[in-house]
């Protein structure tokens, strides 16, 4: 299997094809709902003025992405109380809901790859051609795996503003397993089987019944 | 006097988050044969493997969303259902406390996680059944995620875009429709719960019920038992594969049961079920416990 290091080249991002399956080390960032909408609207669309901390974090994170790897995931940590922590699950959500952000949010910060699951439409899959990069998906499900490949908790903002499943976690994580299903050169795997599935399911629904 | 359970019925949540069973597993590793080496689809099922061994070693949830919890209640006369939704809540509230499960309650007007897996009557789903006086107690459990929920469907027969009408030919050909449509969103490879007949409501509940059945075990009918074999094949020559990455393991199982239905009805409803198919069963007898 292909091992790809963090930070990712646009060499290596352009050789990747989809149905690759790949293997992940280094650090990346994890990112859902509340963090596409606040970066969307606070450095990207610029609807809503910088608060609190927002300008320092965002020096901090422009570092870790760029070149860098988003992860969509709410993981369950423990020793939050302590700040000792420790990832226990950290499957990956639902990528689609990021589907009006995702693009933009690749261009602006540099982002390589986009980890998730059920992959995402046309819009990102522009992003991935114009950035370049690709999507990354994971496998559902496979939640104490994952957070098993995550060496190290390196950090965490905006933890208290938008809780441990939607904050933006540091983590060092070796060998993480996905299969690249979206690339840079504007191919979908999920698109592509949505069609060849159809085909085949208007074959079975002609055949007769007995 | 009524004996307390909530200890038991805790142990039975933590291990249907925890530990997927046997006949699933068994199941899923039957499956990676059929799968390419160095494929996308065996990788995939290599690593739900090694996933299930972790969360069952570790206690830790087999996957982070520990979905709705659905209990089934098969209570001796005498026994007190009230008593018994108390002992539920309070061993779904600890079980939360000690993560076996996510806290997964939300209020969908206030948008409010309630943060202990209760809200309302509704959450978590109880449905009780009185047996014999001189029978065991029996609770079973199932959690099912909201990602494989999502990908349910009912159909109304007849469905002319497909051609579907009001008979088992018409069940098979939106049994696959839903099956495509799902794609690898439901966390493939699934398990589909079918159920014939009913009102949209009753129809819903009863392809959930059907899953609570092991793998494998098949519809008293022989040609209903003969079309659920059927619909496993056929799904899997879709193609769709692991997560969707493609590839032979598309669906592991489909279970079909019937209802009646009114003259003017004739629903079809499949529920999809992920391959974490957690549900488990604990018996009580005298002072007994025994779970499965």
């Amino acid at each position: 299997m292909r091992e790809l290091s963090i930070p990712i080249s646009d060499e290596s991002i352009r050789s990747l094809h989809i149905g690759e399956p790949v293997t992940l080390s280094g650090v990346m960032m994890t990112g859902r709902d509340a963090v596409h909408k606040w970066m969307s609207e606070t450095f990207i669309k610029k609807t809503r003025p910088p608060q609190g901390d927002d300008l320092q974090v965002y020096e901090e994170i422009k570092k870790i992405l760029n070149q860098g790897v988003l992860y969509h995931c709410g993981p369950v940590v423990s020793g939050v109380a302590t700040r000792e922590y420790k990832f226990v699950a950290a499957g990956p959500t639902t990528s689609t809901r990021e589907e009006p952000y995702q693009a933009d949010v690749m261009k602006h910060f540099n982002i390589k790859g986009v980890i998730g699951k059920g992959g995402m439409g046309a819009k990102t899959l522009q992003g991935c051609v114009d950035t370049p990069g690709v999507y990354f998906h994971a496998v559902g499900g496979a939640a104490a795996y994952l957070a098993q490949t995550v060496q190290k908790v390196l950090g965490v903002y905006k933890l208290e503003e938008f809780g441990v499943p939607e904050a933006m976690w540091v983590i060092e994580v070796k060998d993480f397993p996905v299969v690249v299903t979206m690339d840079a050169h504007g191919q979908s795997k999920h698109s592509a089987l949505d069609e060849e599935s159809k085909k085949v399911l208007d074959e079975l629904l002609a055949q007769p019944y007995k | 006097m009524q004996k307390d359970i909530t200890n038991e019925i805790l142990e039975l949540i933590r291990r249907t988050s925890s530990s997927l069973p046997k006949d699933v597993e068994d199941r899923l590793r039957a499956s990676i044969e059929k799968e390419e080496p160095g494929s996308a689809a065996r990788g995939a099922l290599e690593t739900i493997l090694k996933n299930i061994e972790l969360s069952r070693a570790n206690s830790t949830p087999i996957c982070q969303d520990t979905g709705t919890p659905i209990f089934y209640v098969h209570h001796p006369e005498g026994w007190s259902t009230r008593k018994l939704k108390e002992q539920i809540r309070t061993a779904m509230a600890e079980a939360t406390k000690r993560s076996y499960m996510r806290p997964n309650a939300v209020d969908a007007i206030y948008d409010k996680n309630s943060g202990n897996n209760l809200g309302g009557d509704e959450f978590p789903s109880i449905h009780f059944e009185e047996v014999d006086a001189d029978q065991p107690l029996v609770i079973e459990l199932m959690l099912k995620g909201g990602g494989c929920e999502n990908v349910g469907r009912q159909y109304s027969l007849p469905d002319n875009s497909l051609g579907a009408g009001r008979d088992l030919a018409g069940v098979r050909k939106v049994v696959l429709d839903a099956v495509q449509k799902a794609q690898g969103q439901g966390c493939a490879p699934g398990i589909l719960g079918v159920s014939i007949g009913g009102d949209r409501g009753s129809s819903y509940i009863k392809s959930k019920e059907v899953l609570f059945e092991k793998m494998g075990t098949r519809n008293a009918d022989p040609e209903i038992a003969k079309l659920e074999e059927r619909l496993t094949n056929e799904a899997n020559q879709l193609g769709i594969g692991p997560m969707g990455f493609g590839g032979k393991t598309t669906v592991l199982d489909t279970k079909i049961t019937g209802m009646h239905r009114l003259p003017a009805s004739y629903f079809v409803t499949v529920s999809y079920m992920c391959w974490a198919y957690r549900r488990r069963k604990m018996t009580v007898k005298g002072n007994e416990v025994e779970y499965d």
